[in-house]
């Protein structure tokens, strides 16, 4: 009953949501701050996320810069009048809530987990944009991009994504698929890491990856990315140290996404040495 | 006593063992102890020299040194209370380590770390001391401590917040519970030169602790410099807390739990209780950190949670203990 409740609810914000273009919209969700202002009308986009503007998780801070800032608070982006907000699964549930009781229409985006989320994603934002059009044609150009850097591989490397506090990412994460997309073996995954966990230094050892692949550091030191300078890191990584670093294409699911797999292609062949 | 020492001496050994066996990865028993020892660089070795073994090492170096200070410093106080976490010597010796590491000293100086921790150690101590006086009640004993912790506990909070490694402030939990989990030889190599000493500072406060126990006049009769023994103690409490936390945070109630638990075995007396709480307290951080591993195997609980579970209900039942006593 509440369920059915819920959903009538969520239907007539969509019926309203719909009916006409959104024209004052906010987006509090880095990623749906890329795709927003990948696709919005001129105008139609109102402000993004500070994280719009951080060079390490952004690919668009020049982008970035034409909007107005929000740091995701309920106050500030009700003080802004939009009328369509745009938020992330792991956006801040209460600001989420405190914006739905004041009357602001708020559209969910879940992260994407695999290139096919992307599409999903791209179509998503169209939608509540009403901007169908430029969707469908960033959805064409998105799996004709994919479909040109599709290879056939003698042999897929064996690697590890390794980041801060011996976090890895798995066969089912985005920066996961990517390294599958770009002709590498998830090692991780081998050893039944398959999300975005934790990985243990001493089955990252035992996994024996041909190349580790992490995050560059950010300023300022600190104990969690202290771990990539363990000697088993290190000495994993000697043959390529610094080679191959995730940036801020990795982060979100948009078209940048194949920049990322071209870039690490591209590593692939260095590492094999085919020029297939 | 001869039979207790051996003891614990063939329970630190079996620990040590059990802690070179204990891991995320499966490696058999034979196989993971001689590629301790011998064979190529191949990725077990790397398990075992570079991961396992640093990681026992330091919970047997930090845990005698916990257990160590802790019966120095209760037997100078003559107070069952004192303990290096609970006076908040461990914070500042925290509080130390993250300056270094957050100001770049540990970089550009790799024994940058190690040193700035036991400045904050030293600071610590000496603050406590002052705070509690020589002759101070269990009551402002206590309350310095709690008042050294929270300042500590405080500025440290400050500077990780206002690094702009956003990895750092989640860092605060590390630095209050203490971790063994990633360390490596370096790390070792960083702290052994300063336990070291530390250890030899406090291995020979025995006799005059011994003598204190009849009170500070007839100690100087017996010709026991006590502004010496002062020294020694806080030097050297120093130099172990400083050591051990710059490279594994700050553990609590180790120094607690151990020398009560020994005290009444060795005949209460200070000299014989100080090696046998090194003894203990590697005893006591080894368990803690093999039961880390198996508990969470893959989500790095502290070892200051399990110590805390085990100690803070005998800190309580000492305090009552006292309370009745007085009155």
């Amino acid at each position: 009953m509440r369920a059915g409740f819920l959903a009538l609810g969520a239907l007539i914000g969509w019926a309203e949501i719909a009916m006409a273009q959104p024209a004052r919209v906010v987006s509090m969700n880095l990623c749906t701050d890329q795709l927003a202002m990948l696709l919005a009308a001129p105008d139609q986009l109102y402000s993004v996320s500070y994280l719009a503007r951080d060079p390490r998780a952004s690919a668009m801070t020049q982008e970035a810069e034409r909007y107005v800032v929000n740091h995701g608070l309920a106050e500030e982006i009700y003080l802004m009048q939009p009328d369509l907000v745009i938020a992330g699964a792991y956006s801040t549930r209460a600001t989420v809530d405190m914006l739905r009781r004041l009357g602001v229409p708020v559209a969910v985006f879940d992260p994407s987990n695999s290139l096919s989320d992307v599409t999903a994603r791209i179509t998503q934002m169209g939608q509540v944009l009403q901007r169908q059009e430029a969707a469908a044609r960033m959805v064409a150009d998105f799996d004709a991009g994919l479909a040109a850097l599709a290879t056939n591989i003698d042999r897929a490397p064996r690697a590890v994504l390794y980041y801060a506090n011996g976090y890895t990412s798995g066969d089912n994460t985005l920066a996961g698929q990517i390294l599958l997309a770009a002709g590498f073996a998830n090692a991780a995954s081998e050893m039944g890491y398959m999300a975005g966990q934790k990985l243990p230094l001493e089955v990252l050892a035992l996994s024996d990856p041909e190349i580790v692949i992490s995050a560059r550091p950010y300023p300022g030191a600190s104990r969690s990315e202290g771990i990539l300078d363990h000697p088993v890191v290190q000495a994993l990584r000697a043959d390529l140290a610094g080679a191959t670093m995730t940036d801020h294409d990795w982060v979100c699911g948009t078209p940048y996404v194949l920049r990322a797999i071209q870039g690490l292609a591209t590593a692939r062949k260095a590492l094999t040495g085919t020029e297939q | 006593m001869s039979r207790l020492s051996l003891l614990l001496g063939l329970a630190t050994a079996g620990l040590f063992v059990a802690s070179l066996l204990t891991g995320p990865a499966d490696i058999g028993i034979r196989e993971s102890l001689s590629a301790l020892f011998v064979g190529p660089a191949d990725p077990l070795a790397l398990v075992m020299r570079e991961i396992r073994l640093p990681r026992a090492l330091l919970a047997l170096i930090i845990g005698a040194s916990l257990g160590l200070a802790g019966a120095a410093m209760q037997g100078y106080l003559r107070n069952p209370l004192a303990e290096p976490g609970l006076v908040g010597v461990s914070g500042t010796a925290a509080l130390g380590a993250v300056l270094a590491i957050h100001t770049g000293l540990s970089a550009t100086f790799a024994l940058g770390l190690p040193v700035a921790a036991l400045i904050g150690a030293l600071l610590g101590v000496l603050l406590v001391m002052a705070l509690a006086g020589p002759r101070g009640t269990s009551l402002t004993l206590i309350l310095a401590g709690i008042a050294v912790s929270a300042l500590a506990a405080a500025l440290m909070s400050l500077v990780l917040n206002l690094s702009p490694n956003p990895f750092a402030a989640n860092e605060i939990v590390f630095w209050m519970m203490g971790s063994l989990a990633d360390r490596s030889m370096l790390h070792v190599w960083l702290a052994l030169p300063f336990t070291v000493v530390g250890w030899f500072l406090l291995g020979t406060l025995g006799r005059g602790l011994d003598a204190l126990t009849l009170g500070e006049d007839a100690a100087r009769a017996m010709g026991i410099r006590l502004s010496r023994l002062r020294l020694q103690l806080v030097v050297g409490t120093a130099c172990v807390i400083g050591a051990g936390t710059a490279v594994a945070g700050a553990i609590g109630f180790v120094g607690l739990v151990v020398p009560h638990i020994l005290r009444p075995l060795v005949g209460a007396h200070p000299s014989r209780l100080l090696w046998a709480s090194a003894l203990g307290g590697a005893i006591m951080l080894l368990t803690a950190d093999i039961a880390v591993r198996i508990i969470l195997p893959a989500r790095d609980l502290k070892l200051g949670v399990l110590t805390a579970l085990v100690g803070a209900p005998l800190f309580l039942h000492l305090i009552l203990k006292l309370r009745k006593e007085r009155i």
